[in-house]
């Protein structure tokens, strides 16, 4: 069982030579007639590793790879995609892609992003720390953690496992103008899920801390305690009588609120109108006091990157100033169909931050006095073509600022647009796992559906 | 030829690897005191079209092969895989795949069980190659002009259209040998209507284990468009949904989601041995309405949840999970199934060979009832019809779940009125399934559109059911 990681990185990613596929890609589309092309390649490693009931569960090896090739013959556009980098299988790629551009049909906006718009620097990220992880230390260190679940309180009753996993990846991206960016990243996690128990049924949750370094994760004793806690706040929950009532979306969960938020300004939506937020630039969307912005040059950022998914280099931006809409998310294709300025966002926003404000959470259960504190939401039901929000929810009722008991089984609807509006405060919780990163958000009022 | 052959020449023989190799590398997995071992070799092919702005924009190929292997030690799995078919590169995963192993007696790898061939559920022909590229575009060409005729307001038509054909072998330490070849094709017609100021989008299609013919058969391409634009303009008239609890009338066909999330994720074998389902430890209990029959079956032909054999080489087969609202058994892969001491039950399954095969649904769908349906709306007051529905999700511990409707209408006075803008339904499965009171004759499947996650897996399923009501089910809508 002592064994480390039979397939390490050195030895997997061989950097020359995935830049060169890269280039060698392009060269064959070019050689077959392709007047622009692009590649991208990814290549990883990882070892996931899950203790359930302390003993292992499952010990998984991950080693992937592949590589895509998108060309141009004029304005058409084809495509393909293999996981085999052997010389033979990358000329077949090739060919593939290129009979599908010969069949498809021309599309004016279609191509690669200009040249100008091309990053011109890798500036260094720190998005690589690998784990010099033994599978044996890897078993302990989810072993100490489902241990401090279990043993947290006798309600904690049974046990999904905790996990370790370590991944390490390799990103290249090539275009036909010259561009060849690449960069390695690294990705540790610690996750733990325990079951617990009272007369009136059973409760799952889970806690999990996510970190580029292994030395930035959490405590495997305090994330262990902290699922059994999360679960057994959650027994003998109930429901709430239908009503309107102020909410509290938790920072874990408030993220969904703004990445919402990106997906209705971003291109795509944009030029086929399925927005709710249409023509929005310049329009007051969010109270005066929310600012968005990205910064995609962040040491060790989940979104950090010096480049996007075109090539194009990315810079500090703001989305949202003062609740106005101040910039859409476009890439190459997606500002050419819209007559408008490339913001190298190919591939979405590169690390986004939304201004806080002065209250932790207690500060924010208290300004919203009573009302519902969410802690979990289910379901898919957001119509982003008309704004319609509507989804399952968990969490507890609040009253004079504190909490009184759990509930679940509820629903809460309403429609984004007056969610955004009547934003009443974003706390300072902010939540750092993501790469939207924000506090609890504070909404005036939504629609609960319950008993 | 039949599967097993096609596997072996497309899987086997470009890389040399004699079933003499593989007996070796299974032995040499078992040698290390490991209860049992498979190696799951794959090759997917698979393509997609998209039509959009009244031009088919892009055109997508790919292809994928490797090979996973498994290590079951007890309750243990050791994992591991290869995107390279190769003997070195096998050897490897195997050494990765055993050091799960810590006890356990040497075993022998038994002896092939080559005779059983299974009579496939749907043809070996390679959907891509069964129609050329360029008709494959005019068809996409046809139906969004088509689309557009259907209605003015109509200003916006995405047609996708897709094909997979992938090729497996299965050869495992229990004496299995078995391949199938799968093939899957799956159109898709979005629109977005538009009436003065106000938007609306809406999407039918289908597909299933078959070939594109499928989708000229019958009109149905044209079914699926001529679907979505009467979706999306009854969606422009649609009025806020209620909140609250209330009576719930559902649709025949793709509303069996309710049932995949209620009752079936709860029923998969994996949860049940560990005891974490709200379902666990239930069986020969009444957990559902005398009136529901609910069954999972991998057997019907060309459909889209269905498998000759499963990821794991067992033949599906029809399983009854609940029968008049009695549970009768749970769904099981050959681990859980062995710990639990029971047979498979054909339902292992895996989104690919870089993936650990778990207990999942097929066609999952409840039998039909006594009801005519216009019985079943006549005898409402006052609630909702949910005729179509996005997606759904379920917390199977505590039985939460839930499915966002996407066409909805009220109904008042046992009369269908309004449309309503789509709203997200939750209930717990065990206590919805109780409170089903009526349920129709008119069993549907749906279209063939179902994809089911589980542990950051994604596999095509089918569901189905006939009309039902609910009494007191919680809506999600806006209006109190």
């Amino acid at each position: 069982m002592s064994r480390a990681l039979p397939v390490q990185l050195p030895e997997l990613v061989d950097e020359h030579r995935y830049q060169q596929t890269v280039t060698k890609m392009l060269a064959i589309a070019k050689e077959l007639g392709a007047t622009q092309a692009e590649v991208g390649l990814q290549s990883s490693v990882g070892l996931n590793v899950s203790v359930r009931k302390a003993d292992v569960e499952t010990l998984e090896f991950n080693r992937d790879k592949a590589i895509g090739i998108t060309v141009y013959c004029g304005q058409s556009k084809g495509s393909s995609s293999t996981t085999d980098i052997s010389d033979d299988s990358i000329r077949s790629a090739v060919e593939a892609a290129i009979n599908l551009a010969k069949l498809t049909e021309a599309d004016p906006f279609a191509g690669l992003a200009e040249s100008k718009d091309l990053a011109t620097e890798l500036i260094p990220l720190d998005l690589y720390h690998p784990w010099d992880l033994a599978v044996e230390d890897a078993i302990e260190l989810a072993k100490q953690c489902e241990k401090a679940a279990l043993s947290f309180d006798r309600k904690i009753v049974n046990s999904e496992g905790a996990t370790v996993s370590t991944a390490q990846a390799y990103h290249v991206y090539g275009n036909s103008h010259g561009f060849l960016g690449f960069y390695p990243t690294s990705r540790h996690s610690l996750s733990c899920s325990v079951i617990a128990q009272d007369q009136n049924g059973m409760e799952r949750d889970y806690q999990y801390t996510l970190s580029r370094k292994a030395e930035e994760l959490e405590d495997a004793t305090k994330i262990g305690q902290e699922s059994a806690k999360r679960s057994l706040d959650r027994l003998s929950a109930k429901k709430l009588p239908t009503q309107r009532l102020p909410v509290i979306f938790d920072a874990t969960i408030a993220s969904g609120i703004l990445s919402t938020f990106i997906n209705a300004i971003s291109g795509g939506r944009l030029f086929r109108k399925t927005t709710f937020l249409l023509d929005s630039l310049g329009e007051q969307i969010f109270p005066s006091f929310v600012n968005l912005y990205e910064r995609p040059h962040l040491l060790s950022g989940w979104g950090s990157t010096a480049f996007d998914g075109d090539g194009v280099k990315t810079t500090d931006k703001d989305f949202v100033k003062n609740g106005v809409v101040n910039s859409y998310i476009l890439s190459a294709y997606t500002a050419r169909k819209l007559g408008m300025q490339n913001t190298g966002n190919a591939g979405g926003v590169h690390n986004l931050f939304i201004d806080t404000g002065k209250d932790d959470l207690k500060g924010l259960l208290r300004k919203m006095d009573r009302g519902l504190y969410i802690t979990e939401l289910m379901g898919q039901g957001i119509n982003l073509v008309t704004g319609d929000y509507s989804r399952g929810a968990a969490g507890f009722y609040i009253e004079n600022g504190e909490i009184q008991y759990p509930v679940h089984e509820v629903t809460i609807a309403n429609n984004l647009r007056n969610m955004f509006k009547n934003i009443v405060a974003v706390g300072n919780d902010v939540d750092r796992r993501s790469s939207i990163q924000t506090g609890s958000i504070l909404i005036e009022e939504m629609m609960l559906a319950g008993s | 030829m039949n599967a097993i052959d096609l596997a072996r020449a497309q899987l086997l023989a470009p890389s040399g690897l004699s079933e003499i190799d593989l007996e070796r590398v299974l032995g040499q997995l078992l040698g290390h005191r490991i209860d049992s071992g498979d190696l799951y070799f794959q090759s997917v092919r698979q393509e997609s079209f998209m039509l959009e702005d009244g031009i088919v924009k892009e055109g997508n190929f790919s292809l994928d092969h490797g090979v996973g292997v498994r290590a079951i030690s007890g309750e243990k799995t050791g994992f591991a895989y290869s995107d390279d078919i190769i003997l070195p590169a096998l050897i490897q995963a195997v050494d990765a795949a055993k050091c799960i192993a810590e006890t356990g007696k040497t075993q022998a790898v038994r002896a092939w069980d080559r005779k059983r061939l299974i009579t496939p559920l749907y043809t070996c022909k390679s959907p891509l190659e069964g129609l050329a590229t360029a008709d494959k575009i005019t068809l996409l060409r046809e139906i969004d002009s088509y689309t557009r005729k259907c209605d003015p307001r109509i200003t916006q038509v995405v047609v996708s259209l897709s094909g997979v054909f992938e090729t497996i072998l299965i050869v495992g330490s229990d004496g299995t040998f078995q391949a199938d070849v799968r093939p899957l094709v799956r159109l898709n017609v979005t629109v977005i209507a538009q009436s003065q100021e106000r938007r609306e989008t809406a999407s039918s299609g289908g597909g299933g284990r078959t070939t594109y013919d499928y989708f000229t058969e019958n009109d149905r391409a044209f079914g699926y468009a001529r679907d979505a634009v009467r979706q999306a303009l009854i969606n422009l008239d649609a009025i806020e949904a209620p909140a609250g609890a209330m009576t719930v009338v559902l649709g025949p066909g793709w509303p069996g989601v309710l049932l995949h999330e209620a009752v079936g994720h709860g029923l998969e074998g994996d949860f049940n041995r560990k005891g974490s389902s709200t379902f666990s430890g239930r069986i020969g209990e009444r957990v559902a309405s005398p009136l529901c029959t609910i069954v999972d079956d991998g057997t019907i032909p060309e459909r889209r949840g269905s498998l000759t054999v499963d990821d794991e080489g067992t033949p599906t087969q029809r399983t009854i999970l609940i029968e008049n609202g009695i549970l009768k058994g749970y769904l099981q892969d050959k681990l859980n199934a062995k710990l639990m001491g029971v047979a498979s039950t054909g339902n292992g399954r895996r989104q690919s060979y870089s993936h650990i095969p778990m207990p999942r649904m097929t066609n999952t769908f409840m039998l039909p009832g006594p009801h005519l349906p216009e019985e079943i709306i006549a005898s409402v007051e006052k609630g909702i019809y949910a005729v179509n529905f996005g997606g759904g999700s379920v917390d199977i511990t505590s039985g939460k779940f839930v499915f966002s409707a996407n066409e909805a209408y009220l109904i008042e006075n046992g009369k269908i009125t309004r449309p309503v803008k789509g709203a997200t339904l939750i209930g717990n499965g065990p206590d919805v399934m109780q409170k089903i009171v009526m349920v129709g004759n008119d069993l549907a499947l749906d279209e063939g559109i179902g994809v089911c996650g589980k542990e950051g897996q994604s596999i095509p399923v089918g569901v189905g059911q006939p009309t039902l009501r609910i009494d007191d089910l919680t809506v999600g809508g806006t209006k109190n």
